[in-house]
């Protein structure tokens, strides 16, 4: 087993959500690759048919089958699967009523277009039935086959009703097959072996979002994760200085002098960049500001937070084991 | 170097205070992937239009809490409400959608009272009605068809909903056409059309066949549940289908004018993209791209290299730290800069005759009018970096 303490021991699927544009897909795949670091085995499922895994792996479109992805530091595997409704209906069929041709049958008639329209909640449960299963299922000599399940989930707004399929699909059917089947996913998704993590911005929405999002895990009951906040700009400046400027007291003569000793610029020219860039300071100081005041508001949730730098160039597979490493030193992983 | 598009040579730059001032303007779509500031963006448009003396209505869907709050709507209530404090001539309206109510209403248009009563009862409709998926886009689209045959604003701009795909907006209304003409409901529906036994026989085989495994699948209550649904459902479809389409074909119309709307990264540069060659395959109106959330420095003649080489050296020599932090911190946005840049590059090459309008990374998010007033202006091109 694992030779150190991490926040999440006993958690057996991550379920990684957030406002769009947060960088949910990042987060998930970096966290797949710190959780399978030290030799372990982790499936990361995607579910929304935009082989966002593919592309932050730079692979081609993943098939609907486990393959393995990734190396993980320390020697683990990653392993990546992106679910697709229709072929979890098959499955679905075959593993509770050996009924694969029947199910292909009804491919044909377009049933999954029809539960995509009709009741998403079904096909809701057709996917969280997939990853429970890969969460729950175990070899020969009856280990788990992963350590780990990531799930890289539907954003902050559709989270609850996608994780609750058993009160989605409650309405619609109140006993028989769909209805066991969603009481079956939903020992895993509410049980302790669950947690939902959010990921977010310093920024007021998604903030505001995560709060609510929060709010309404607890209120199904579902197992609430941590808050992962991305893409955090590194604050340089000493904390008086930005105090200042968020003020609109920023000295640009400090700067002028400072400019010309590093050779940057002379006499009246030091004095107009170090005035712009005075500007660019205040600018700077205020938003570091208005992130002091959202980080408070995250740290008011209760819930551990993990701070993923901006990385200036975009996430490439070097950024992705840059943040997984930075996922495993804050202890998520 | 274009100076108002940031030094993308060969975009033109978007004009959206011509495009609200021209009368014959009477719809904007605002569409883009989630989280670029998409809701934002219509309501400043809508504003805007309004103090240049046209009268708009915005329609939302799913606004930010503060931003609905800027315009002063507080609930939910599927109704235009008039936003004070607008200046000038025109006036601004304001609503979010009620997509389980905008469908209601249209079932309540196209049933008698008794088959309504039956739709509206039914889980299948509950399901259907209260989702996210495909219900909100095109219940958007209805609304809007609503609002422009009302005839009440001479300017309608649309929000639309937060689809994992910019793309959904176009296709949920065709989608759920498709799925009434499907062979499966063609199954589901038969018994019940021609009203029993005989037709039941006809479609015997296949019937008992699908019936017998979505029995299985589902379980027999909610098989009934469904062909009940389905067979109303079906019998008012031809309604809001020939209602959808009319919608779709207002969208192709010269009145109309698509704005997309993205932030300078890849995902979203690429959704602008698709949707922008999507727009022209079905002939509708684009009328450019806006790029929120840009990075500009008012100091960019001294680049992210020179910057960090000489916060290098004054830490190397102990000195004047505060201008090594102050230059360690340009570098940073000079760099995010010019990967913002290179997204947009993608984007200008592969359509170099599309207009394009940056918006400014703000600090804040709006909570007032003023902050939207703000952001129009910033739309309409007046952003000027400091050189």
């Amino acid at each position: 087993m694992k030779a150190r303490d991490t926040d999440w021991d006993g958690v057996r699927l991550h379920v990684v959500t957030g406002k769009g544009g947060t960088g949910k897909t990042t987060v998930a795949a970096a966290l797949a690759l710190a959780l399978a670091a030290g030799g372990r085995k982790v499936l990361l499922v995607e579910v929304e048919g935009r082989q966002g895994i593919a592309q932050i792996f730079d692979l081609p479109p993943l098939p609907y089958e486990e393959r393995k992805i990734a190396v993980a530091p320390g020697g683990g595997d990653v392993y990546a699967l992106a679910i697709d409704p229709e072929e979890a209906m098959l499955d679905y069929l075959e593993m509770f009523y050996g009924m694969r041709r029947a199910g292909r049958a009804l491919s044909k008639l377009g049933i999954v277009d029809f539960a995509t329209t009709i009741a998403p909640g079904f096909r809701d449960v057709l996917v969280t039935g997939k990853t429970t299963e890969a969460v729950r299922r175990r070899d020969k000599n009856g280990r788990r086959v992963y350590d780990a399940v990531v799930l890289d989930a539907p954003p902050t707004g559709r989270i609850v009703r996608f994780l609750n399929v058993t009160n989605e699909v409650a309405g619609l059917a109140r006993m028989g097959p769909i209805k066991n089947h969603a009481d079956l996913v939903n020992g895993v998704v509410a049980s302790p072996e669950t947690a939902v993590h959010f990921v977010t911005l310093l920024e007021e929405m998604p903030v505001q979002e995560t709060i609510d999002g929060l709010a309404e895990l607890r209120a199904a009951g579902l197992p609430p994760g941590g808050v992962f906040t991305n893409m955090v700009r590194s604050s340089l400046l000493p904390a008086e200085a930005v105090e200042a400027a968020s003020a609109g007291r920023f000295d640009p003569d400090e700067l002028a002098l400072g400019l010309k000793a590093a050779g940057l610029a002379d006499g009246a020219d030091a004095a107009a960049v170090a005035s712009a860039l005075a500007e660019e300071i205040v600018e700077h100081a205020r938003r570091t500001e208005l992130e002091r005041q959202e980080r408070a508001s995250l740290d008011a949730s209760g819930r551990p937070r993990y701070e993923l730098p901006l990385l200036p160039d975009g996430v490439d597979l070097a950024g992705l084991y840059e943040l997984a490493e930075s996922i495993r030193t804050q202890g998520a992983a | 170097m274009n100076e108002r598009t940031g030094g993308h040579r060969d975009a033109p730059v978007l004009d959206l205070d011509a495009i609200v001032d021209d009368r014959n303007t009477r719809i904007i779509v605002c569409c883009g992937s989630g989280g670029v500031g998409k809701t934002t963006t219509a309501a400043a448009l809508g504003l805007r239009a309004a103090e240049r003396g046209r009268s708009a209505v915005v329609l939302t869907v799913d606004p930010a809490r503060r931003l609905a709050q800027s315009m002063g709507l507080t609930e939910l209530d599927n109704t235009p409400r008039p936003v004070a404090g607008v200046d000038g001539e025109g006036e601004l309206h304001a609503m979010m959608l009620d997509m389980k109510r905008t469908f209601d209403e249209i079932i309540e248009a196209h049933a008698d009272p008794e088959r309504a009563r039956q739709i509206l009862t039914n889980p299948f409709y509950q399901s259907l009605s209260s989702s996210f998926s495909g219900t909100q886009e095109y219940m958007a689209m209805e609304k809007l068809g609503q609002l422009r045959r009302s005839g009440d604003w001479d300017l309608i701009i649309v929000d639309t909903p937060p689809s994992r795909s910019a793309l959904d907006f176009l296709d949920a209304p065709e989608r759920l056409g498709r799925f009434l003409d499907g062979r499966l409901i063609r199954l589901l529906t038969a018994p019940a059309k021609v009203g029993g036994r005989s037709a039941f026989k006809l479609f015997n085989a296949g019937f008992g066949f699908v019936a017998g495994t979505l029995t299985k699948l589902l379980g027999a209550q909610v098989l009934k549940d469904l062909q009940t649904f389905v067979s109303a459902l079906d019998a008012v479809f031809g309604g809001f289908r020939a209602r959808a389409d009319q919608t779709y074909r207002l969208l192709q119309a010269p009145g109309t004018a698509f704005v997309v709307v993205a932030a300078p990264e890849r995902d979203a540069m690429r959704e602008a993209s698709y949707f922008v060659e999507r727009l022209a395959e079905e002939r509708m109106p684009l009328a450019g791209l806006v790029v929120n959330r840009v990075h500009r420095s008012p100091v960019s003649g001294l680049s992210a290299a020179r910057s960090s080489a000489a916060a290098e050296d004054l830490e190397a020599r102990g000195e004047h730290e505060l201008t090594a932090a102050v230059l360690r911190l340009h570098a940073d946005r000079m760099q995010l800069a010019a990967r913002e840049h290179r997204e947009q590059e993608h984007f200008v090459s592969a359509h170099p005759t599309v207009p394009i309008v940056q918006v400014p990374a703000m600090p804040t998010d709006v909570h007032d009018l003023e902050g939207l007033r703000e952001v129009g202006a910033l739309l309409a091109g007046r952003w000027r970096p400091a050189a």
